[in-house]
């Protein structure tokens, strides 16, 4: 591959050995490989608009007794009535800003570490690389070598706050089994909203590289510890669906914020089953 | 049925080199090796390309087929249309010697550089005891043949020729992780694979898996794996603290 062929990055690049093979184009590859990491980049953003409109908007997040998983937990006096779970507001009335900022941290950080987001945003935004044997454009590389990236190592943190969250939001989901009164057995479309992102959110966790290593995979030998080798098992089968639960628990969540957000804003009703 | 197919096939060496046209009878069953191998014998008789097996377990035969590193033996030609041009490089990240055939010196360097595996001293061969479950995780790795199509896939040193000092590749990681699993192994494997092989310039894109003819799960069975076990070691304080009052190391569980 000649020096010349790869595309100007922010340093230019280092040369590549002059002995390789010179050939010119960055890539020979005659499939459609822009596409994925198009798709993914297209998801992402559109992700990341919404979810930042709904953070900063800080209404229609509580209706029915159903509340958005962007505003759940709910922790500051300025919640709507009801919606703070067991009225536990910890960040009392100071707090003026939407209360979804005080805890999107935590999600958000669990999927910007997350080893399957990070393939997904190294690719589709960073194009480190685009795609396989297309030459990146950046001239220097060093990976997650250094910060900001080697962030990325706190990963297992993340994970054991988003177990928290996933624990409160089937609690949520169990909370919609009252009406809107506060009545308990109830149920409705919202009831099965939540708590499908609930399950969701579970099996994206559980499925977690963190997860499988916690679990077992950090031991040398599993004939010691057969729990955590059943576990280890048990989890690497969902580890093979990590990508698959990653996107699906994305919109799990979208969906569900939209759903409360239009109960809530009046568009339609919730519809109710008993 | 045979048809005439069309192929660009690089010539050259470490001066230079260019894909050169040619038009060559292909027919039913046949591997890209076969078609290059028929251009050696009517065609092109100094054209270098390296093969032994024709069954996808020696690694020689590793080239770019449309840009996709790929076995030559292992690639069909009914996967392609037949009025498709069939384009074949050398891999791109090693130095050329002729043709389709490169210097992978560099990953014999690398692997040298992995300590070798280190049992218990006290632990004589012969008397090595082990229990299936405790090494069958790393026996996936062990079905590695040594292509080195992730090695020439990996960006890090394929669009990085200076970060070939610092990092050890897929490959040389993945035999790391492999002797870090390993019941008997007593080696420090977690700070030499992030200082010593450069494990922390993977970004797991997962291209190593993506090419791999063995479909070996490399980033996630070993590299991911290996990134976990060097969190325990140098970037969680909570498992630090643990092996310090349990009085035992994070890997010896």
């Amino acid at each position: 591959m000649a020096t010349d062929t790869i595309a100007p990055g922010p340093e230019a690049p280092a040369p590549l050995s002059p002995a390789r093979a010179k050939i010119e184009q960055k890539t020979l590859r005659t499939d459609r490989w822009w596409l994925s990491p198009l798709l993914t980049l297209l998801v992402l953003v559109a992700f990341i608009f919404y979810a930042t409109f709904r953070a900063f908007q800080n209404a229609d997040y509580y209706a029915d007794g159903l509340i958005s998983p962007f505003y759940s937990p709910c922790l500051a006096t300025s919640c709507v009535p009801d919606s703070a779970l067991g009225g536990f507001t910890p960040f009392g009335s100071w707090w003026a800003l939407s209360p979804a900022l005080l805890i999107l941290i935590f999600p958000l950080g669990f999927r910007m570490t997350c080893y399957y987001y990070r393939k997904a945003y190294y690719r589709a935004f960073w194009q480190s690389p685009p795609a396989c044997a297309v030459a990146e454009p950046h001239g220097k590389y060093t990976g997650e070598t250094r910060f900001p990236l080697i962030l990325n190592n706190a990963h297992r943190w993340f994970f054991y706050a988003g177990l928290i969250f996933n624990v409160i939001l089937t609690w949520d989901g169990i909370l919609a089994f009252r009406n809107g009164a506060g009545q308990w057995g109830h149920m409705s479309v919202g009831t099965l909203v939540l708590l499908a992102n609930a399950t969701l959110l579970w099996l994206y966790s559980l499925s977690c590289h963190s997860c499988r290593h916690a679990i077992g995979g950090r031991l040398k030998h599993f004939s010691k510890h057969p729990v955590r080798y059943k576990g280890w098992t048990l989890v690497s089968k969902l580890n093979h669906k990590h990508m698959l639960f990653a996107w699906v628990s994305l919109f799990g969540v979208a969906l569900a914020d939209a759903y409360v957000a239009l109960v809530a804003n009046g568009t339609f009703s919730n519809p109710t089953f008993f | 049925m045979g048809y005439k197919g069309k192929f660009k096939v690089w010539r050259g060496d470490a001066s230079g080199g260019d894909l050169t046209d040619f038009e060559v009878e292909v027919n039913e069953g046949e591997v890209v090796l076969d078609v290059i191998h028929r251009l050696q014998a009517t065609q092109a008789p100094d054209m270098a390309c390296r093969w032994n097996c024709k069954a996808g377990k020696c690694g020689s035969c590793s080239a770019e087929i449309n840009g996709k590193p790929r076995l030559m033996c292992m690639t069909r030609m009914s996967t392609f249309e037949e009025d498709e041009t069939v384009t074949v490089t050398p891999l791109r990240t090693f130095p050329v010697i002729k043709d389709l055939v490169t210097d992978v010196g560099f990953n014999y360097t690398k692997g040298r550089e992995v300590k070798s595996f280190t049992p218990p001293a006290d632990l004589k061969p012969g008397e090595y005891r082990m229990q299936q479950i405790d090494v069958e995780r790393s026996q996936e790795f062990r079905k590695c043949i040594e292509c080195f199509l992730c090695q020439n896939t990996c960006h890090v040193v394929r669009d990085h020729e200076e970060n070939k000092v610092a990092f050890a590749g897929p490959r040389y990681l993945m035999r790391v992780a492999e002797l870090d699993m390993h019941p008997l192994d007593t080696a420090d494997r977690k700070n030499a694979a992030q200082e010593e092989h450069g494990l922390g310039y993977c970004n797991i894109t997962k291209c190593c898996t993506e090419v791999c003819p063995e479909h070996i799960h490399i980033t996630d069975n070993a590299l991911i794996p290996m990134k976990e076990r060097v969190v325990d070691k140098k970037y969680d304080p909570l498992v630090w603290l643990g092996s310090k009052i349990r009085r035992r190391s994070s890997s010896d569980a």
